[in-house]
């Protein structure tokens, strides 16, 4: 009889233990939220896009995991606003069961979003915001910051600039907080490479007509003109540029930040000889051309700009490392994305640091002549590639309590 | 030699673009002091009325392969009868109320338009090309100006003045004036008071797509670029004064002078500095620089 | 506003039984909502309710229509969400503060644009509220586009920790139905009285002898202070205060709820704003048909429904509402 009692005793130690082994996994269903602009102005670089990105990176994983989890993937626009988008992550996180937001353009959201996501232990996987404080001093133990930041694009664009020649600047600079922090990232780096900077001008966000900052950067007769801003301003300082003769005049302009889909908008004619930095171009290799090819097709031909890409790659590692944690707790997964190398065909080999940020190569590219494009979306020429261990702001300079 | 630290070359470059914005601005307010002034009706629709312009020359050029030059003169009379039938049925029944709610009518009107293009389009803008006759620019000493820019100030002053003689001094001009001081007097001399309205309405929302199709060429053609200028344009209008055809005119002008200005000294503010004045001009004059008590 | 007959006698101080039981109604679904919705959103819409009730008070017992309503909402916002972060006020001093600085605002920009009617009144508040825009954007201590945030709730009284949604809610509620009492108390006293006669004819009014001004005057501020208080409210609830509180695309909004709900009544406000921001949050998964949806409410309201969906029920009962 003891025999038995204990055998069963030990029967159903032995069955619950089984249990626990099996993923601890809320409601039984790992969701994952992809919010960003869905309609305004950055909705062609993240978008609908990003949901097509982050559902083909929960097919992938479904392939070849054996954890049998249950996945879904929703998505909100948070229409560039804090409030909006605050009040959808919380609403998420409460009531309906998400774990994990990817995506997030628009650095003021993403702070917000980052903030509620950590009062609730959440996860934030941001592939779309560009403020490097993500990883500084606003850094968080619930949150990745992938693809690119301000601190980045500055290093990269500048410094590989005035290497070439470019040694005298003058920026043209939107007059809030990114824009700030991008022309004073990038205006640190021109210094240090031996470069001058000649001028500056801030304009007004969302402005219509450049030429009168455009005729001040040319009279600076500065050899290099960045553009420290973003979207519809980048798109429009370009295409006037284009009209005053400016590169024909002998400048150049570096777009500190553009994506593919800007120069898409802006066509060759008007946006060649442009120097960009980006992380990831569908033409790169064998890998990022067959994954493109797939994107465009479930996406109404459309190719990729870098934050699908990058949404797609941190959701599959994301789901990595739940399958590797056995949980979706959001602050053991995140901790476990950092403990875990990444490989995928996109970025290649790289890790996410201690602060949260993503270690991967950066790459400068210029827009090719309509000449030489064989093609839509055929527009970058690379010219040089940044080692991952350059590309981003080393760990101590950050500022971020996390960092020992 | 310098003013104020500026070369006074670099400083007539900038004005010289400043007068470039201010057609704009002088075009697009034409519009709607032509509107308000005769017709008493605030279009709040105006913005929207001036993308819908660039959108039309876009697709004109894109699906249809008709040039900017043919644009210039469909586009207005496609967006014109819109403006037409939205006159017809909806604006004419809000005549007896307070003019609040015309503007808020065509306030709402604008978001419907603006959130359907930008369903459709998207919002990070789409490229027109300047149309080939008008490319290229000259170097005058202390800039270099695009013909396209040149293009525009001297369209913009020809319509401007075009408008302003018609209304001012023509007989039609007469019995519009004539028709907003007593309709029934006017009407009961047979001329058919309703359908002038009407046409004036839809001959307003023609010179704001006008200026959206002169506009498609310098800035990307956006669902938004109508949003970004409203309120400016109002505040000129308000500024000219709202009874004032002339006054507006002179105004948007002037406005770009100023916002030029501004742009070399203290360019955050060029956003805001039309606001400034508008405020300070409500306060001493309320009727406008130009305008007449209603 | 003048040129709509009103067809109720809004206000008449008799028979106000109707006007208590709607109010007993809302109290109970205020209390009992939270049981069954998120309460955040709720939370929201008292807020959003609160300030287009105070916007009500200007327009349609004042007639007068302000078009830069945000810069109270939005200044207040601020000044809460500072005060609480940065001075470690505790929550209801910080928003009282902030409602202080709400009411000074009006009474600087009241003093402005009082002296104007109609239109020009509109347009004057939409250029000083452009302005306190710009200034907002250009003073660091607001963020800027990223805000002010990660705002602490604190503890009301130093007591109560309002980290939860089960002790702000009652906090939040008690301000909506305070502000709102406030509101109706001032619309059925003399002064509301008064301020009908104003909007119905001025003329007359002067003839009658009171300073027009004044009462104006004095509309515009209370107006402006149950705004702020809303705004600051606001601001802790969300733990944030952003741009998008003082851009005129705000004041757009609360005219829209006003006149969805219906202008002129006393609860017409509350049903606009919650239907406008279940609306929004409903269509905010679907995105891009928000702007084309409000816009059409707009159209639609202002062309058949001009009462708003409180009016058309005060206007078949006979009764104020």
């Amino acid at each position: 009889m003891k025999l038995k009692l204990s055998s069963l005793v030990a029967a159903l130690a032995l069955a619950f233990a089984g249990g626990a082994a099996q993923a601890q996994i809320s409601g039984n269903v790992v969701k994952i939220g992809v919010m960003n602009d869905m309609s305004g102005v950055y909705a062609d670089i993240g978008g609908p896009g990003s949901v097509v990105a982050a559902k083909l990176a929960v097919e992938d994983f479904q392939k070849t995991s054996k954890a049998g989890l249950k996945i879904e993937v929703v998505s909100a626009d948070h229409q560039n606003k804090p409030d909006v988008g605050s009040t959808v992550a919380r609403q998420w996180y409460d009531t309906d069961g998400v774990d994990a937001i990817a995506d997030v353009p628009t650095s003021s959201v993403a702070l917000a979003v980052s903030q509620v996501t950590r009062d609730k232990g959440k996860a934030f996987l941001a592939t779309g915001p560009a403020t490097a404080d993500l990883t500084g001093k606003a850094c968080s133990p619930n949150t990745v910051h992938w693809l690119y930041d301000t601190w980045m694009l500055a290093n990269g664009t500048g410094s590989a600039i005035v290497k070439t020649g470019g040694d005298t600047w003058f920026f043209l600079t939107a007059d809030y907080a990114f824009g700030h922090a991008l022309e004073r990232d990038t205006e640190a780096v021109v210094l240090k490479n031996g470069g001058k900077v000649l001028g500056k001008v801030r304009h007004p966000l969302a402005t219509q007509d450049f030429s009168s900052f455009l005729l001040q950067a040319q009279a600076s007769k500065a050899k290099v003109i960045g553009l420290a801003n973003a979207g519809g301003d980048t798109i429009n300082s370009i295409k006037q540029a284009a009209e005053f003769g400016i590169v024909k005049g002998g400048q150049s302009l570096a777009g500190l930040l553009v994506f593919l889909t800007d120069v898409h908008g802006l066509g060759l004619q008007t946006a060649q000889g442009l120097i960009v930095t980006e992380t990831f171009y569908w033409d790169l290799n064998d890998q990022t051309r067959a994954w493109s090819k797939r994107f465009a097709a479930a996406n109404g031909g459309k190719y990729p700009s870098m934050d699908h890409a990058g949404v797609y790659a941190v959701v599959l590692h994301y789901l990595k490392a739940v399958e590797a944690a056995k949980t979706d707790d959001g602050t053991k997964v995140v901790a476990k994305m950092k403990e875990l190398p990444t490989d995928d065909p996109l970025f290649g080999k790289g890790t996410v640091r201690q602060d949260g940020r993503k270690i991967h190569p950066a790459y400068l590219f210029e827009v090719k002549k309509p000449s030489e494009s064989k093609g839509p979306y055929d527009y970058y020429k690379l010219r040089a590639t940044i080692p991952a261990d350059q590309a981003f702001r080393p760990l101590a300079e950050g500022g971020c309590p996390l960092v020992k | 030699m310098e003013i104020f630290g500026i070369p006074t070359q670099a400083l007539f470059g900038q004005l010289l673009i400043g007068l470039i914005n201010g057609s704009f601005y002088a075009l697009l307010s034409l519009g709607l002091a032509v509107i308000f002034g005769l017709l008493n009706i605030i279009n709040f629709t105006h913005g929207a009325q001036y993308m819908f312009g660039a959108f039309v020359a876009y697709l004109l050029l894109n699906r249809l392969g008709v040039s900017y030059w043919w644009a210039l003169l469909i586009a207005p009379i496609v967006v014109g009868a819109t403006g037409i039938v939205i006159e017809r049925l909806m604006l004419s029944k809000l005549y007896k109320l307070d003019h609040l709610y015309g503007l808020l009518l065509t306030f709402g009107v604008a978001l419907v338009m603006e959130g359907l293009f930008r369903n459709e389009f998207g919002s990070s803008g789409l490229p027109y090309p300047s149309p080939p006759q008008l490319a290229g620019g000259r170097n005058l000493g202390f800039m270099f100006l695009p013909n396209y820019r040149a293009w525009v100030i001297a369209v913009s002053l020809v319509v401007c003045l075009g408008t302003w003689y018609a209304i001012e001094r023509t007989r039609l001009g007469a019995y519009l004036r004539a028709a907003t001081e007593n309709p029934q007097l006017v009407q009961a001399f047979g001329i058919n008071v309703p359908r002038m309205i009407t046409l004036t309405y839809g001959f307003g929302v023609a010179l704001a797509a006008f200026a959206g199709v002169m506009a498609a060429p310098i800035y990307q053609v956006s669902p938004q670029m109508g949003a970004n200028l409203i309120i400016v344009v109002f505040a000129v209008v308000v500024i000219g004064g709202m009874g004032s055809i002339l006054g507006s005119v002179l105004t948007g002008f002037g406005l770009g002078l100023v916002e030029g200005l501004t742009k070399v000294f203290y360019p955050e503010a060029s956003n805001t500095v039309i606001f400034v004045i508008m405020a300070i001009v409500l306060l001493i004059k309320p009727t406008g620089l130009f305008g007449t008590q209603k | 506003m003048t040129g709509e007959p009103s067809s109720v006698s809004a206000g008449a101080s008799g028979d106000t039984r109707h006007q208590r039981v709607a109010f007993a109604l809302m109290i109970a679904i205020f209390a009992l909502l939270p049981l069954v919705v998120y309460p955040v959103f709720v939370m929201k819409v008292m807020c959003f309710a609160l300030f287009a009730c105070a916007f009500n008070l200007l327009i349609g017992f004042g007639g007068l229509l302000s078009f830069g309503h945000a810069m109270f909402l939005g200044t207040a916002g601020y000044a809460s969400a500072h005060a609480a972060k940065v001075w470690g006020f505790n929550p209801e001093l910080a928003i009282v503060f902030a409602t202080g600085c709400a009411a000074l605002l009006g009474v600087a920009t009241g003093l402005l644009a009082i002296r104007r009617q109609g239109i020009y009144f509109a347009m004057i508040t939409l250029a000083l509220a452009q302005m306190v825009y710009f200034f907002y954007l250009q003073t660091p201590f607001t963020g800027g586009e990223d805000g002010i945030q990660a705002v602490p709730r604190g503890r009301l009284f130093g007591l109560f920790d309002l980290g939860s949604a089960g002790t702000m809610y009652p906090l939040v509620f008690v301000i909506f139905v305070g502000g709102f009492l406030v509101i109706w108390r001032a619309v059925n006293s003399p002064f509301g009285q008064i301020l009908k006669a104003i909007r119905e004819n001025e003329a007359r009014a002067t003839s009658l002898g009171y300073d027009v001004d004044r009462y104006k005057l004095l509309a515009y501020v209370l107006s402006a202070t149950l705004s702020g208080l809303a705004g600051a409210t606001k601001a802790l609830v969300f733990q944030l205060a952003s741009l998008t509180d003082v851009y005129w695309t705000m004041s757009g909004e609360v005219v829209l709820m006003t006149l969805l709900g219906g202008m002129g009544t006393l609860f017409g406000p509350v049903v606009g704003a919650a239907i406008i921001i279940t609306m929004q949050n409903y269509l905010a998964q679907i995105g891009a048909w928000v702007a084309v949806v409000q816009g059409a409410i707009f159209v639609v309201c202002v062309m058949a429904f001009r009462r708003g969906v409180v009016g058309e029920i005060a206007h078949w009962l006979r009764k104020p509402l």
